[in-house]
This record gives structure tokens, C-alpha cells and sequence, in this order.
């Protein structure tokens, strides 16, 4: 039990220690990989508490798919300096209500989120449904997630696709004067379209533009 | 005490696997630079030991006696840190490689899961170098593989659920004990060549390999490493590979599992059926090294997205109409 305790606290502690770094470090990119430990040590609190289905979904998705995408738009975008200018000038100051107002209801989401769980256990308890202790925690997952919350789990995967298809719509343009390749033209190119063979008189040479 | 001893217990298993997997990986560089040279009609490295197989040591030597520089704009910490990453990450995903029934270090339930998001992680070391170094051509590298390797991945998270749906379970041994009726190579052939084509584009093997396109990169992220952290790089990349082709044996051709179930083929140990999966679909990748040539960028981004794609999402939902309309599911 005691090793289970270190284990815990260590991970918690590079959790805490990394989501602060998330938003201190003056590199943007720094703050990105903390951002992924951040990401790991979670996935591996997770994992202590028998949830390895959600802790491997976490490293996959987050971490394997998310985060790199993140760093990608990072690194190209320079943002580092960016942000750096953006904290010195004015700009920012009429931010900084916005920003407290949002922390704020965060904040109040946890108090209720933990006084709920202090003082009304059976409000947030998972024990009772039988399905826990009995099989494994991924085959517990589908049991809930296909059956008793089927509708929301649909729902949630149209609000993603429809996010899919916004984002498309509104990156997608349609250029002028760019040059396309088209595969299929390409693969079905004949010799006989490409290549012609010609009988030339010597000491007369050919025309090629003819 | 009863703790020092299980520790010293799992610090010895751990052992007994890792140091084989090292030697092999050292030894299939060997058999790769082979097979690639029989078909150019080339001799390859033949000089260092009987029939060349001491080369890769020859050649760990050199790099281990070699300077390591460290280019003075670069990111220091991250420059080091990403050699480190590959190499681990490429080893510690060995964990949960079952070679027998019971012979797996980490028989953990989503054995499957976790070996994908280790493989997901592994294009934080090419990133982390490519940026890291603070130039051009390693940049330009590392966001090359970042796109490839999020596309390729996609495809083959797809494909595994397929395998997924005819067992019913994540774990690594049900996989395999699965197939003892059928390999999954039979029914599931389609997947199988999008799997073996996919991992070739994980791996950043040619005909995939543009984040180290030796020709337009110089080599890509790994062009400001030098010495023993090259060599990380290096050895990182080969047990990257071996991984895919185990996973590729043991999602398809049936792990340990013998070919045939009869007299004089249960009497080999299943360990060695499955080095010997493993060395036949590493030999493939091989073979398509020496005989293809580099795909165009545009192209490879097509082949994730277009083709690959939908083809192993249609498959996803014919397998599971056909399990499910023949009753075939799998119940735990």
C-alpha cells in the first residue's frame, strides 16, 4: 500500500509541477512538452486507479495525436515571440477580466464537484453499478457507453464531425492559377501519347516547335 | 527483504529480454544492409567475422569512439532528451510481446493499446531532434514524419480494431490463442497488406522515408547528431521495426502459434516460430527497400488519407456485419 502512496504522490506532484510550467515557461514550445508530461502523468494516474482502458485512450489520443499537433502549429508559427510581445504592450491588459472571470467559474465547478463528493457520496459513487468489480475496465466502459448512453455518445460524435466539417469549410479556398497533378493522368499516360517516333532527312535537322 | 528479491527477480527478467532484443537489433541491421546487397548483386558487409555478422559491432565501436557534438544554437536539453526517447520508447513497447503462452513479461489487459501508444509516442524523438537542432534541414524533417507518422497511424488504429472485433479482447495472448483456428492473415488478407504497407510508413522506411530523404534532407532531423547519440537514433529505428513486424505476426500470422498443428511442428518451441515470423516479414521490408523508390509527398499524404483510409473503414464494417449477422461475435 505504501509503495502504491509514493507512486501517487510522485505522479500528481510532476502533474501539478508540469501544468504550472504549462503556463510559466517563456518558450512556447517548452510549454508544449509539459504540456505532454502533464498529459503522461495523468494517463498514469489513470492507470493506478484501474482505469487502464481511459489511461491508454489519454496517451493515444492526447499525447500520440492532439500534442503533436499542437507542437506542430508551435514550431511553425513562431509563436514564442509572439506571445512574449503580446504580455509587454497594452493589448493584453484588456484581457485579463475575461481571464479572471473564466478561472473563476472553474474554480466554482471544482468546489462543487468536490463538496458533492465530500458530503453526498452516493451522488458521484460508480460502485453501485455491478459491472465494475466483475470484468475488466474496457469491458465495463462498453457496457455503459453502447447501451445505457448510447444517445450521448452518438451526439457527441456529430458535434465532432460537424467541428470536423467548420474547420474544413472554413480553411478551404479555392486558388487561382495553381497547378495540380492528377494522379489518375499521370498512371494512365500510353507510350504512344508520350513519345513519337520520326524519320529525319539528314543534313535538314526538324522544327520543334511545329 | 521479500522486496529486494522481487525487484532483483523482475531486473533479471527484464534483462533476459532486453539484451536479446539489443543483439537482434544489432544483428538484423546486419541481415537488412545482406538482403539489400543480394538483390543489387552486391556482396554487402562480409569482412568482420564469418560472413560480416560481427559488422554492426564494428560499426557500434566506431560510434561509441566518436566525438558527440552538441551545435551551439541548439536547444541543449531537447537535443540530448530526443535520442534518449527514441531509444526507450522503442524498447520498453517489448514489454508486453508474448513469445508463448504465458512467456510475456507484462500480461497486462490492454496490451494492444499499449503498444499503439508507445508507437504514437515514438514521433517525439524524431520532432524533438528536428527542432531542437535549431536548422533547416532537420526541421523540415521533423515536420515531415510528424504529418506522416499522425496519418499512418490512423490507418493502422483502424486496422487493429478489425483484428479487435474477431477477438474480443485487447490482450496480446487472447489475440494469438484466437488464431488457433484461422490466422487472420486468411480472412483479414486486405488489412494485412495495408497493415505491412502502413508500418512501413511508421517506421520511416523506404519507400516511405522523406523525413530522412538522405538526397533533398541530408538525412532530415538526424543531420546535427553525431556519435553514440546517432548511433541511439540508429538503433532506436531498427527496434522500431522489429516491433512493427512482431505486432504484424502477432495481429496476423498467428504469434507463437505453429503453422501446422501436427507431429514434427509442436516439437519446435513457440518463441522460435514467432522469431521466425518476425524475420520473414522483417526480410519483406527489406526486399521493398531494395526494389522501390521514394514516394512523392503529395502522394503519401493521398495513399493515408484517400486510400487507406475508407478501404479499412469499409472492412471495419463488413467484419462486423459478417460477424454479426452469422452470429460470430465474440463473447467474453
Amino acid at each position: 500500500m505504501i509503495a502504491h502512496a509514493i507512486f501517487f504522490y510522485v505522479f500528481s506532484l510532476i502533474a501539478i509541477v508540469s501544468a504550472i510550467m504549462v503556463t510559466v515557461s517563456k518558450n512556447t514550445v517548452h510549454s508544449v512538452f509539459f504540456l505532454i508530461l502533464d498529459f503522461i502523468s495523468i494517463s498514469c494516474l489513470f492507470i493506478m486507479i484501474g482505469a487502464e482502458f481511459l489511461g491508454m485512450i489519454m496517451l493515444i489520443v492526447y499525447v500520440g495525436a492532439v500534442a503533436v499537433l499542437f507542437l506542430f502549429v508551435v514550431m511553425m508559427l513562431n509563436v514564442a515571440q509572439q506571445k512574449n510581445q503580446w504580455l509587454l504592450s497594452e493589448a493584453s491588459s484588456g484581457h485579463i477580466p475575461v481571464g479572471l472571470v473564466i478561472s473563476a467559474l472553474i474554480f466554482f465547478e471544482l468546489i462543487i464537484v468536490i463538496g458533492g463528493w465530500k458530503y453526498k457520496p452516493d451522488l458521484f459513487n460508480s460502485n453501485n453499478l455491478d459491472v465494475f468489480n466483475t470484468v475488466s475496465n474496457t469491458h465495463s466502459l462498453g457496457q455503459v457507453l453502447y447501451t445505457d448512453y448510447i444517445h450521448v455518445f452518438q451526439v457527441s460524435g456529430m458535434i465532432l464531425l460537424i467541428a470536423m466539417i467548420g474547420a474544413i469549410v472554413l480553411t478551404f479556398r479555392q486558388r487561382e492559377g495553381v497547378k495540380k497533378q492528377s494522379y489518375i493522368k499521370q498512371i494512365s499516360r500510353e507510350r504512344s501519347e508520350g513519345v513519337e517516333v520520326l524519320d529525319i532527312p539528314s543534313n535538314q535537322g526538324v522544327k520543334i516547335d511545329d | 527483504m521479500e522486496y529486494l528479491s522481487t525487484i532483483f527477480q523482475e531486473v533479471y527478467r527484464i534483462l533476459f529480454l532486453l539484451v536479446p532484443v539489443l543483439v537482434s537489433v544489432a544483428m538484423i541491421v546486419w541481415l537488412d544492409r545482406r538482403v539489400w546487397a543480394f538483390v543489387q548483386k552486391r556482396q554487402g558487409p562480409n569482412v568482420v567475422g564469418p560472413f560480416g555478422l560481427l559488422q554492426s559491432l564494428a560499426d557500434a565501436l566506431k560510434y561509441i569512439f566518436k566525438e558527440i557534438i552538441i551545435p551551439a544554437s541548439s536547444n541543449k536539453v531537447i537535443f540530448v532528451l530526443a535520442p534518449i526517447i527514441t531509444m526507450t520508447l522503442a524498447l520498453i513497447a517489448w514489454a508486453v510481446i508474448p513469445f508463448g503462452e504465458n512467456q510475456v513479461l507484462a500480461n497486462i489487459n490492454v496490451g494492444i493499446l499499449y503498444i499503439f501508444a508507445v508507437s504514437s509516442l515514438g514521433v517525439y524523438g524524431i520532432i524533438m531532434g528536428g527542432w531542437a537542432s535549431n536548422s533547416k534541414y532537420p526541421f523540415l524533417g521533423a515536420i515531415r514524419s510528424a504529418a506522416q507518422m499522425v496519418s499512418y497511424e490512423v490507418s493502422i488504429g483502424i486496422i487493429i480494431i478489425n483484428v479487435l472485433l474477431c477477438v474480443g479482447s485487447l490482450n496480446l495472448s487472447d489475440i494469438v490463442l484466437a488464431q488457433q483456428e484461422m490466422w487472420f492473415v486468411i480472412p483479414l488478407f486486405p488489412m494485412f497488406v495495408i497493415f505491412f504497407i502502413s508500418s512501413l510508413a511508421e517506421t520511416n522506411r523506404p519507400p516511405f522515408d522523406l523525413p530522412e530523404a538522405e538526397a533533398e534532407l541530408v538525412a532530415g532531423y538526424q543531420t546535427e547528431y553525431s556519435g553514440m547519440m546517432y548511433a541511439m537514433f540508429w538503433l532506436g529505428e531498427y527496434a522500431n521495426i522489429l516491433l512493427m513486424c512482431a505486432l504484424g505476426s502477432i495481429l496476423f500470422l498467428g504469434g507463437w502459434l505453429s503453422p501446422i498443428d501436427l507431429y514434427p511442428f509442436n516439437l519446435v518451441p513457440g518463441a522460435a516460430w514467432l522469431i521466425f515470423k518476425i524475420l520473414f516479414l522483417f526480410i519483406l521490408f527489406a526486399l521493398v527497400k531494395a526494389t522501390v523508390p521514394r514516394y512523392r509527398y503529395d502522394q503519401l499524404m493521398r495513399l493515408g488519407w484517400k486510400i487507406f483510409l475508407p478501404l479499412s473503414l469499409i472492412y471495419v464494417v463488413l467484419t462486423a456485419s459478417y460477424l454479426f449477422y452469422f452470429n460470430l461475435l465474440p463473447t467474453t
